[in-house]
């Protein structure tokens, strides 16, 4: 029986002390889970299904998300992302008060559409007093204005075997070595067909500022805010991402976020 | 010094006696594995929200965060000062100086402006996506864990026999205050009053409050659940509440350890792991029995 305790004890010791020095070294010990490869970190980003597929089922297909009142507008819609892009094209179509955008509706669709911003703005419209939601943790709200995206997807009339629509945007988010990066990101039908997920035009009673993603950008209201791209000049239509960019469905998705940014 | 001597006289007499507390069953397995998965699970979501909360190191009462007005009751950051650079916390409008620590850490060679330290996140870097995963992960672990924990326990009686305080607990209240004041413990099978109120207020009042804050949190439960954010005064006060409750965790976690440390560590890590714990000698003079 000593000898048992005596183990016991020194088994107990050492779990205690190994524990402080985990803690102590500080998390470079779990640094391997930052490896977007890693086996372990794969596991773990399992939770993200579950998690997705608990909001759906909580969430349904039509719930809204909350409106506010004008009252609730205490200040400019803080951007965050890309705020000025550079790139030659979108500078030429912005010098031109985008008189020469093209909101291009493509893929899986019967009917391939070129809509001019007026021809957007001349559809039935949808205002929203919302709430913005950033992934960093910031919140804040601002009335948008804009087509509802379902509107737009029965005039392309979609082919039943698409699953997702691409957002394509023309702002470059990234550049290194192995090239420029454009932003982009996908949603599902069911987010697509919401009643509150509008191609916004404009915001606070004007025009969409060009730091908010002028001239088109997309309100997915139940989401993140890395789940509604600026800058939007193409829609595709696809029965899956898996060949575009690095397979994820998105810019940050590519990087590590989980695709549905439902938390 | 009245407590301690009284402490030595018992132990003095124990082991003149050559009489030992008896040894008895206080955990069930449900309570140490649970007890146990927790623990892990606290340590990953403490580390990996520090880790979120780096993300924007601020907090807000409201719907939202103020940028052109001003709502915020923390903000944690670094700016240059004609000594250099320096870390900031404010608090409710009170500015401190958290240099080294919050704000700006790291090495003097190489200060890096981030509100907690390397050592506090998981990753060490700034990795916000890699912070929402291990979080999430662990937030499920978490709340299942809760979950089987309180069916078992009101199956097994844990809750009722175990953590519901009586009415002689709450009476006894202040004389346990001033027993654990002056470090004077009782070992015996059943938790003190305090001990009670402890547990119970983690298990029952800040781990729930947790995962409401977090979901109220969430942008997809705020559609399903709308009235959750406002009961709780709004997204950015939720987040608060969900920072404070960690504080609040974290200060358990501390006192948990130094009780333990105090009321004797073998004893008390033996019953949590296996179970069985060793009690006090049975005493002689009666009126001083633990309760």
């Amino acid at each position: 029986m000593p000898k048992f305790q005596l183990n016991r004890r020194r088994f107990l010791t050492t779990a205690t002390l190994s524990a402080s020095t985990l803690a102590l070294s500080g998390c470079d010990a779990f640094d391997f889970l930052a490896d977007r490869d890693n086996g372990v970190r794969n596991v773990l980003e399992g939770a993200n299904d579950l998690t997705y597929r608990v909001q759906r089922l909580l969430a349904g297909r039509e719930s809204l998300a909350q409106e506010f009142t004008e009252a609730d507008i205490r200040q400019p819609q803080r951007p965050n992302g890309i705020t000025a892009p550079d790139d030659s094209v979108y500078k030429s179509l912005q010098s031109g008060d985008f008189a020469d955008w093209r909101l291009e509706v493509t893929g899986l669709v019967e009917k391939p559409l070129s809509l001019t911003r007026q021809q957007l703005m001349n559809m039935p419209s949808r205002t929203q007093i919302t709430r913005h939601d950033c992934v960093e943790g910031w919140s804040c709200i601002a009335k948008w204005t804009g087509v509802p995206m379902a509107l737009v997807l029965d005039a392309a009339a979609v082919k039943p075997n698409a699953r997702y629509v691409v957002f394509h945007c023309l702002d470059t988010i990234e550049r290194s070595l192995s090239g420029e990066v454009k932003y982009y990101g996908s949603i599902d039908l069911v987010d697509a067909r919401h009643p509150q997920t509008i191609l916004a035009y404009g915001m606070n009673g004007m025009p969409l500022p060009v730091e908010n993603g002028a001239p088109l950008r997309v309100r997915v209201e139940r989401q993140l805010g890395y789940k509604m791209p600026k800058y939007i000049h193409k829609i595709e239509l696809v029965d899956g991402f898996g060949a575009m960019g690095l397979g994820k469905g998105g810019y940050w998705e590519d990087r590590g976020y989980d695709w549905y940014g439902g938390i | 010094m009245e407590s301690q001597a009284h402490m030595l006289q018992q132990a003095n007499d124990a082991k003149a006696s050559g009489t030992r507390g008896e040894l008895v069953y206080r955990q069930t397995r449900w309570t140490r594995l649970t007890h146990w998965i927790w623990a892990v699970s606290l340590f990953f979501l403490l580390l990996s929200g520090l880790q979120i909360f780096n993300a924007h190191p601020a907090l807000y009462i409201g719907k939202q965060s103020g940028f052109a007005f001003s709502n915020d009751v923390l903000v944690i950051g670094a700016e240059n000062s004609p000594t250099g650079p320096v870390g900031y916390t404010t608090i409710l409008g009170n500015r401190f100086n958290t240099t080294g620590v919050l704000g700006l850490s790291g090495s003097a060679a190489n200060p890096n402006g981030r509100a907690f330290p390397a050592w506090a996140t998981i990753p060490s870097g700034q990795d916000l996506a890699t912070g929402r995963v291990v979080h999430f992960f662990f937030a499920w672990v978490l709340s299942g864990t809760l979950l089987v924990w309180l069916v078992a326990s009101a199956i097994n009686g844990h809750l009722r026999r175990d953590l519901a305080p009586s009415v002689n607990d709450l009476r006894n209240l202040p004389k346990d205050v001033a027993d654990h004041a002056r470090l004077r413990f009782h070992h015996s099978r059943n938790y003190n009053t305090l001990q009670k109120l402890a547990y119970g207020g983690v298990l029952f009042v800040l781990l729930p409050l947790m995962i409401v804050t977090g979901l109220a949190m969430s942008p997809s439960m705020n559609a399903a659940v709308p009235f959750l954010a406002d009961l709780l005064g709004g997204r950015q006060t939720a987040r608060t509440i969900h920072f404070v409750t960690m504080a609040l965790l974290v200060g358990f976690f501390v006192v948990h350890m130094l009780m333990i440390l105090a009321a004797g560590p073998i004893n008390e890590l033996r019953s949590i792991v296996t179970g069985w714990y060793r009690t006090d000698p049975p005493q002689r003079d009666r009126r001083e029995g633990s309760a």
